[in-house]
């Protein structure tokens, strides 16, 4: 919302300094987000005198010119300054604008300094309108008339001198839409007094020959009333100076006079108004719902088609104006209309904001009526308009039209004078809270508070405090401090879950890969790679075809990251992330990931010779590191029943139970990487954050530590099986041989491939095992070792096939 | 007599043995010094044949010429044993050691990590919500009613929904005030919570990205006020940003769920376009806030007239950026590995108020 700050005081009698206003603007609310002061930028230019101007003696094209100035205005002293000027105009006698040594001169992006030109020295300027930037005039300097008062301020002499401010409003703050609004709120500040003239009525002489009908339907909420008044006999054309300054001041260009003075009262009054071309409508307004279909060419001359439900208003032809949006060409005013049908309406916010946005239309009518006009001012509005059209336009005014009733908006709370101290926490008199209250327009009878018409936001006590401790200011505030809810030591805070997710991220930072954060939507193709992609998880109006989809789990997103750092020259990568995974799209249907990603090589080249490239169980034992970390139970499921963008046959699931998959781990499939452009092999994991079992007990305590003082002992096995028998069958065959004796086994040797199948037949591998024994009573005698050795042999056989190798 | 020469004695003897280049060299040396015939075993024999008196001042010389060629010797043979040792089984130590991965914590996370410490410290817990949220939760519940122009504002994100499905679509939460909702209505009043989390909007530019970080803080009680927020947010900047006594200055505002309702800025200078925080004359806006609408307090099931409080919500991208001195927030989330070294965190670098924020 932009206005000068004359076009302020035309509603607030004032002797605050600009910046008194500007900071309480910010300070009430009505936030200052730009302003620009002619005075900064034009501020040293005053009229001055040409004594006499003569040929230099130098140069043919060139005036030496004697200049009278009066560099401390038009009451101080008089100056003489010699200055060569280059312009044809520059003559004895002439009224021009003088730029003295030191000033800076926008238009030519300089600060003067003492010049000599062609050895005459020359000491400021004689400016022309292009270099003040004011226009593009530079055929000569300017010429002001001979009575101009000599020596005060170009930009006061010419009206210049008038910032313009620039404000945010925010939603709940309609009525500052119109600088009576903001003079109202910096009067109530104690800035100064509300000087708003009343209105007078003009009394209509005949009845308009356009009459207006609502239709019930419509009339009951969406346009409660619409009032208009035929003119005839006006003469539109260019509005008046002071108008078409205004306007052009905050970035609207005039138009014609009867356009103009809509505008106008828009911005003066929050009062948007339309002018139909009385000659153009063809019988009565109505006021109606679109059945759908119907079209018109708006004032911005573009095409629209209307559904069924938006608010029209038409004539005999058909839809004259989309209702409180925009008028149509059709019945528009143009320089040659001569009786106007004026429209001052209320118009219901939510229709508006309604057909506002399926229409794209982004109208100065549509802003303000969506926001809520202040219905009890739709006569006045009308009459305000009437009195200026007649007085720049002349001609007769009918008498007016009226449709509907001013809807009702009266409502009353009751004002609590204790709660500002309770709410807010800052002390205001009963009195000035009750002062402030009517400065802004409420009304109070006791402690009956009935708000303005024009503040629809206000809708209860809290408003009330709301608009007390705003005109108090809040920059008063002093801090108080909150006492915790409980004493003593603090308490934990964070849940089981979020304890893990840190735990986790942690976890696989300090195994080496570097986090990323990356965006929750990917694009389709990627989401279908990975098991996503359908239309429950996708956006309606993503940014872009890259963003398209929720995302169903981390790795597109991680693969993408990586691709994206290959290119920069990065080919060995570790890099993870933690964070929402997307199933559906409803709200329960979010999970929580961590994934990491490795490519390339698991080091750079050293002379260690322990570069290699990373592999499958790289990713299974950070899998299992980071299930460590959150205490998951160490025995678990691998089973390789894996979705299809894990490598078939180098990938796997850890599960606990056949159902319960707390992680998954492997190489990504190589049609996936190819397809996301990534070089080099790449394995990853997956932990399912939450699917680990939390503890049941909340005791610190640990069972009692057993530990046996007998020798335990190690013994080696070495079975030949077929080459697809898993190590994890063959231990826990082993393992089951004794529960009790048997404390550990594990695989120290695999000899597979056809070296092993020339030795051991085709088809076949061996696997070599260590078992550790360990006796709880006495120490083990040969025999019972030979014993247990026998027992694992034979399980193992049963589970595998496998014999003992020899 | 038998003093003379003791000197020189010790001298040859010492002189040899740290001449001495083996332990063979050693040995000899040993045995023609203190061996059975030895010159100063010979000596010593000699003593019988002296004076009780002579006896007095040169058997204790004898006895600590014989000691320190024991302890030379012994020296030595240590010496010439690490000198082997150097010898034999010498390595370039200067080599590089077997490489490791470094790894690191994103900015965001380390920053939400901080923030939950301090909020902790002031009782406050953390409450998580979904990011597809449902209409209800994202808008209405926050007193922003269907066609209010904040939802337009908002630049918001819809789920798809078939022609057929005529339920209002979700949303991508455009903001963390709907976890607001969701804890009242869980626990109701009092509470104290904060909630971190993704939030996005259709905004891609310069300074905006279509998914970022917020933090929602939430606290209700029977007499929590305004004044009450001005002192936690106070606090809390003086200790997210490790310098005491940072001022804010609450600037009257709007946002629908929140009635009265108050922009923040934060105390900072600008000298050279070096932004300082806690210090000089400016102010810079860095999250909103204000006493918990009724209605909002109504849609979580809280009554009005028992309980009331402050809410506010502010960027954790932004804090961190202003805290770390990162410039662009756009990189935040393109996983540049040379960004995510140099801004990232280590793994043990866990913030905690006793140890230090940032350390």
């Amino acid at each position: 919302m932009k206005f000068t700050l004359n076009w302020l005081k035309t509603h607030l009698e004032t002797t605050a300094s600009l910046d008194e206003i500007l900071y309480a603007l910010t300070d009430l609310g009505l936030e200052v987000e730009g302003v620009e002061n002619p005075a900064d930028s034009l501020g040293d230019f005053r009229i001055c005198r040409v004594i006499e101007a003569v040929k230099h003696p130098n140069a043919d094209r060139l005036r030496l010119c004697r200049v009278e100035t009066w560099p401390e205005g038009p009451d101080g002293p008089t100056e003489e300054v010699q200055v060569v000027c280059g312009a044809p105009n520059a003559r004895t006698g002439l009224v021009g604008v003088f730029a003295p040594v030191g000033s800076y001169v926008p238009g030519i992006d300089m600060v003067l300094k003492p010049g000599v030109i062609r050895d005459v020295a020359s000491n400021g300027m004689l400016c022309s309108e292009r270099e003040l930037m004011v226009s593009d005039e530079h055929d000569g300097i300017i010429e002001l008339s001979e009575d101009a008062p000599m020596g005060a301020l170009f930009i006061d002499y010419t009206n210049r001198n008038d910032p313009v401010i620039d404000i945010a409003i925010t939603p709940n703050r309609p009525d500052a839409l119109g600088v009576e609004g903001v003079a109202r709120d910096l009067a109530a500040r104690g800035l100064g007094t509300l000087k708003t003239p009343k209105t007078q009525a003009v009394t209509g002489s005949f009845k308009s020959k356009i009459n207006v009908t609502i239709d019930a339907e419509v009339q009951a909420k969406a346009c409660p009333v619409f009032m208009g008044r035929l003119i005839k006999d006006v003469k539109n054309g260019p509005s008046p100076q002071w108008l078409q300054d205004r306007l052009r001041a905050i970035g609207l260009r005039p138009i014609s006079a009867l356009v103009d003075v809509t505008n106008f009262f828009t911005y003066d009054r929050n009062r948007p108004l339309h002018v139909f071309d009385a000659d153009k409508v063809q019988g009565d307004l109505r006021v109606h719902f679109a059945s759908g279909g119907e079209g018109l060419t708006a004032l911005d001359d573009k095409d629209y088609r209307l559904d069924a439900g938006m608010m029209a208003i038409s004539d005999g032809q058909g839809v004259q104006s989309i209702a409180g949006i925009m008028g149509g060409v059709q019945t528009g005013c143009t320089e040659t209309t001569q009786n106007v049908f004026v429209e001052s309406a209320y118009w219901d916010p939510i229709t508006i904001a309604a057909t506002g946005r399926k229409l794209k239309i982004n109208s100065d009518a549509r802003y303000r009526f969506e926001r809520g006009i202040d219905p009890a001012f739709t006569g006045e509005g009308l009459e305000l308009a009437t009195r200026l059209i007649l007085e720049i336009c002349g001609g007769q005014a009918s008498e007016i039209v009226v449709a509907g009733n001013v809807p009702d908006v009266a409502r009353s709370y009751r004002l609590d004078t204790d709660r500002v101290s309770s709410l807010v926490g800052m002390e205001i008199a009963a009195e000035t809270q009750t002062a402030t209250l009517k400065a802004l327009g409420f009304k109070l009878k006791g402690s009956e508070v009935t708000p303005p018409t024009w503040r629809p936001d206000v809708q209860g006590e809290a408003d009330l405090v709301e608009e007390i401790a705003r005109i108090a200011s809040l920059t008063k505030l002093e801090g108080r401090s909150l006492a915790r809810e409980t004493s003593g030591v603090t308490r934990p805070i964070l849940t089981p879950i979020q304890r893990r997710e840190s735990v986790v991220r942690r976890q696989i930072a300090a195994l080496g890969y570097s986090e990323c954060v990356t965006y929750s939507f990917i694009d389709q193709t990627a989401a279908e790679m990975f098991g996503g992609g359908q239309d429950a998880t996708r956006l309606a109006n993503p940014i872009s075809s890259e963003m398209s989809h929720m995302r169903p789990n981390l790795l597109p997103g991680l693969l993408q990251a990586a691709a994206r750092n290959q290119a920069r020259g990065f080919a060995d990568l570790a890099l993870f992330e933690v964070g929402p995974a997307f199933d559906g799209g409803e709200p329960e249907d979010q999970h929580m990931e961590a994934s990491g990603l490795s490519i390339g090589m698991n080091g750079p080249r050293d002379a260690h010779d322990t570069r290699r490239a990373v592999d499958l169980y790289d990713a299974k034992a950070d899998a299992e590191a980071v299930l460590a970390a959150i205490g998951a139970p160490v025995k678990l499921m691998v089973r390789r029943d894996v979705p299809n963008w894990w490598h078939p046959g180098r990938a796997g699931h850890l599960s606990l139970g056949p159902k319960n998959i707390l992680a998954s781990f492997g190489e990504v499939h190589p049609k996936v990487l190819s397809a996301m452009g990534i070089k080099g092999p790449a394995v990853a994991f997956t932990i399912f954050v939450v699917n680990a079992p939390f503890p049941k007990s909340r005791s610190a305590t640990r069972p009692a530590l057993k530990i046996s003082d007998l020798q335990s002992v190690e013994r080696d096995f070495s079975f030949v099986v077929d080459q697809k028998v898993e190590a994890l069958t063959l231990l826990n065959a082993a393992k089951g041989a004794d529960k009790a004796l048997i404390t550990a086994a594990s695989v120290f040797d695999v000899f597979a491939g056809e070296k092993a199948a020339s030795q051991m037949g085709e088809g076949n591998k061996s696997i070599a095992i260590s078992v550790r024994l360990q006796p709880k009573n006495a120490t083990l005698t040969d025999a019972e070792i030979e014993a247990v050795s026998a027992k694992i042999i034979d399980k193992v056989a049963k589970a595998t096939g496998g014999t003992l190798r020899t | 007599m038998i003093m003379d020469g003791l000197d020189a004695l010790k001298k040859k003897y010492l002189d040899g043995i740290m001449a001495a280049s083996e332990e063979g060299a050693l040995e000899t040396l040993r045995l023609a010094a203190i061996g059975k015939k030895g010159e100063v075993a010979m000596k010593m024999r000699e003593l019988g044949k002296m004076t009780p008196k002579e006896r007095k001042s040169a058997g204790p010389a004898l006895n600590a010429l014989k000691g320190e060629i024991i302890s030379a010797l012994a020296a030595r043979k240590a010496s010439l044993g690490d000198a082997a040792l150097e010898a034999r089984l010498w390595l370039d130590v200067t080599m590089a050691g077997r490489p490791s991965r470094q790894g690191s914590i994103h900015p965001v996370s380390q920053v939400t990590e901080e923030v939950a410490a301090i909020f902790a410290d002031l009782g406050f817990s953390v409450a998580e919500g979904p990011q597809i949220e449902s209409d209800w939760f994202n808008f209405d519940a926050l007193n922003i009613p269907p066609e209010h122009p904040t939802r337009t504002e908002m630049d918001t994100f819809y789920m798809h929904r078939d022609a057929d499905d005529t339920r209002v679509p979700n949303v991508l939460r455009t903001h963390t005030s709907p976890v607001q909702i969701r804890y009242m209505q869980e626990h109701g009043a009092p509470c104290r919570i904060i909630a971190p989390g993704r939030v996005y909007r259709a905004d891609y530019d310069q300074t905006h990205t279509p998914m970022f970080h917020q933090i929602e803080g939430l606290a209700l009680g029977r007499d929590i006020s305004m004044a009450n927020l001005k002192w936690v947010l106070e606090e809390f900047f003086s200790a997210f940003f490790e310098i005491d006594g940072i001022k804010t200055r609450f600037r009257a505002s709007h946002f629908p769920f929140t009635e009265p309702s108050a922009e923040v800025d934060i105390q900072c200078s600008w000298s050279d376009g070096q932004l300082k925080i806690g210090e000089g004359d400016d102010w810079m806006e860095v999250l909103g806030s204000g006493m918990v609408h009724p209605k909002v307090l109504a849609a979580g099931g809280i009554d009005a007239d028992k309980y009331q409080g402050f809410a506010f919500g502010m960027g954790i991208d932004r804090i961190a950026m202003l805290k770390y001195g990162i410039p662009d927030l756009r990189a935040f989330f393109d996983s540049d590995l040379r960004w995510l070294r140099h801004y990232g965190f280590r793994a043990l670098d866990m913030p905690s108020l006793h140890a230090g924020l940032s350390g």
